[in-house]
């Protein structure tokens, strides 16, 4: 049984079809990566997958539930976090608190609790204070718990948006274009940590990424996509050497 | 249980304060002290501040432009007024209709139009307070244009005094909560936020009735102080100041509006006499926040403890 199956996917935005009859297999704790030009319909899919856009066709079958037409915080209560191409934090909000926005979905008091103070609160607020500060050690942000997120340098900002997707518990975490904008020794230790977390958490991990060392790097398997088609599907090698995708990539050979 | 022990610390001083200053206000009324002109200006003032605290949980933290405080205000007024003055109830029971009435027109108004985003949303709450006070210039039992008179004045000073304390309470404790994280964070970021678990509409909505029940409890006090309501009072200028304390306090900061609420509030008092000087000195603030201080007096900061002692360091 696969952890996500999804069959003939197709979204378009007025005359563009941006996904069309997408099919597509994740088994669990696989890292897989999902790569094409830009504009191929790459983040389009991970929009579709996690509820931003409900899909005209298909069906998205993850862990035996069907995802298609639930909201963006059911699909992330059935344990699937993600994170942006262009970076998305609460940028107003320290660092910490961008964590302990993630552990509200399991919070452990009341309304009202909240508003008169009772005990509960107190514990539930510590409980979530030391489970944030867990995820910001991990990810080497304690020191900076109380810094506002939009004053993070990149690489840093990167990474507490990887640690906020971790903190909602998924079974599933969608990467859309980690390394950008890395130079490559912090590509390097992004992919250690991918490679890391994946272990740590039991997670089962898709990516899109342009950088072609990180790709090929850690990922198992990779999906092609082109003009929103998946056109081919493999190991690393495979994809180094078929043609239809060097062909998207740098264009057909001249005879 | 350090922590605990500072924790009830606090409450206690906070409490020994805030006792302190309610009896000095009763006292200083009592003993005439202060004299009616300014008890008038001081039940102002701190009907604003009930109305500022409220209408930034909309604005300032959740990050929903609001244009129609005022209407929920007058659903309070209305509400209380009908229960005391036509039905010769109790005051307690007017005020907790007042607050339970505004909450239901928050959430009736809220559902459909929090779906909306920035301009559309202000364009509908407009709408609504607009529409509000059209039905009640036109419905003859709570006296049509001319309002309702002779309104007891129930509103005394233990009950205003409770009531910016409960207001502030309320909302500075929800605020510092996982529910006040998860309504900050759809004003920083709504598509994150939905995806990071959180069910952004619900806490809109909640954002929006807890905003209005307070809009309507400001509206219970003012209309048991003034002795008259009638729609005028609560048109869209009415709705507009309260924004302006707002801004002008700062988008996000509880204390923020406290001070500007205060502010625009003596302002108001101090040029009574000249009501045209009025309105161009507050365009003339406005226009000067807005160009050295866009974020407001307090921008998204609190003024408390901390901040208090680092100016105090700063100063040494």
């Amino acid at each position: 049984m696969s952890l996500m199956e999804i069959k003939g996917l197709h979204k378009s935005f007025g005359g563009l079809s941006a996904v069309l009859n997408f099919n597509f297999k994740l088994e669990k704790n696989e890292l897989v990566g999902l790569i094409g030009p830009n504009g191929a319909g790459k983040t389009t899919v991970f929009n579709l997958i996690t509820g931003v856009y409900k899909p005209d066709q298909g069906s998205i079958v993850f862990a035996d539930n069907n995802l298609v037409g639930l909201h963006p915080y059911d699909i992330c209560k059935k344990g699937i976090a993600r994170t942006f191409q262009n970076i998305r934090l609460f940028r107003d909000l320290t660092v910490l608190d961008n964590v302990r926005v993630a552990f509200h979905k399991d919070v452990g008091y009341g309304f009202l609790s909240a508003i008169f103070r009772s005990p509960g609160f107190f514990r539930g607020e510590k409980e979530i204070e030391e489970k944030a500060l867990e995820f910001l050690r991990i990810f080497k942000l304690d020191s900076k718990k109380d810094e506002v997120a939009s004053n993070l340098p990149y690489g840093e900002q990167r990474r507490l948006e990887i640690a906020r997707a971790l903190a909602t518990g998924p079974t599933l975490l969608i990467l859309d274009e980690p390394a950008a904008g890395m130079n490559p020794q912090e590509t390097q230790e992004l992919m250690q940590l991918i490679q890391w977390i994946r272990q740590e958490f039991g997670l089962t991990i898709l990516l899109i990424e342009h950088d072609m060392s990180l790709v090929m790097g850690v990922c198992e398997r990779i999906y092609v996509l082109d003009y929103g088609q998946v056109i081919a599907e493999g190991k690393p090698e495979e994809i180094r050497n078929n043609k239809k995708v060097i062909e998207a990539y740098l264009g057909e050979e001249v005879n | 249980m350090q922590t605990n022990n500072k924790t009830w610390t606090r409450f206690l001083t906070e409490v020994a304060v805030l006792a302190m200053l309610f009896t000095l206000g009763q006292y200083a009324i009592t003993t005439g002290l202060l004299n009616q002109y300014y008890q008038i200006n001081l039940n102002s003032m701190f009907i604003n501040i009930i109305l500022a605290v409220s209408l930034n949980l909309i604005n300032g933290f959740t990050g929903q432009l609001s244009l129609g405080h005022a209407g929920f205000m007058a659903v309070g007024a209305y509400v209380s007024v009908i229960f005391t003055t036509l039905l010769h109830l109790p005051f307690i029971l007017a005020v907790v209709a007042a607050c339970a009435a505004a909450a239901l027109a928050g959430f009736i108004i809220g559902v459909p139009t929090l779906r909306l985003r920035g301009d559309y949303l202000a364009i509908a709450t407009l709408g609504f307070g607009e529409i509000i006070r059209v039905v009640l210039q036109n419905i003859d039992y709570v006296g049509g244009p001319s309002g309702i008179m002779g309104i007891a004045k129930d509103t005394t000073w233990p009950w205003l005094f409770g009531s910016v304390i409960l207001t502030l309470v309320v909302i500075v404790n929800l605020i510092n909560s996982s529910y006040g994280r998860a309504i900050i964070s759809i004003r920083e970021d709504e598509v994150a936020a939905e995806l990071m678990g959180i069910d952004t509409t619900r806490y809109k909505v909640l954002a929006f009735v807890i905003g209005a029940m307070f809009a309507g409890l400001a509206g219970a006090l003012y209309a048991h102080y003034f002795y008259i309501i009638k729609p005028d009072t609560f048109n869209f200028m009415k709705s507009f100041d309260i924004l302006v304390m707002v801004v002008l306090g700062g988008l996000g900061s509880t204390t923020g509006a406290v001070i500007a609420a205060i502010f625009i509030t003596s302002l108001t008092a101090a040029l009574q006499s000249f009501p045209a000087i009025r309105m161009i000195l507050y365009a003339l603030i406005l226009i000067v926040v807005m160009i050295y201080r866009p974020q407001g007096l307090m921008g998204n900061k609190e003024l408390g403890r901390k901040t208090l002692a680092r100016m105090w360091g700063a100063k040494k």
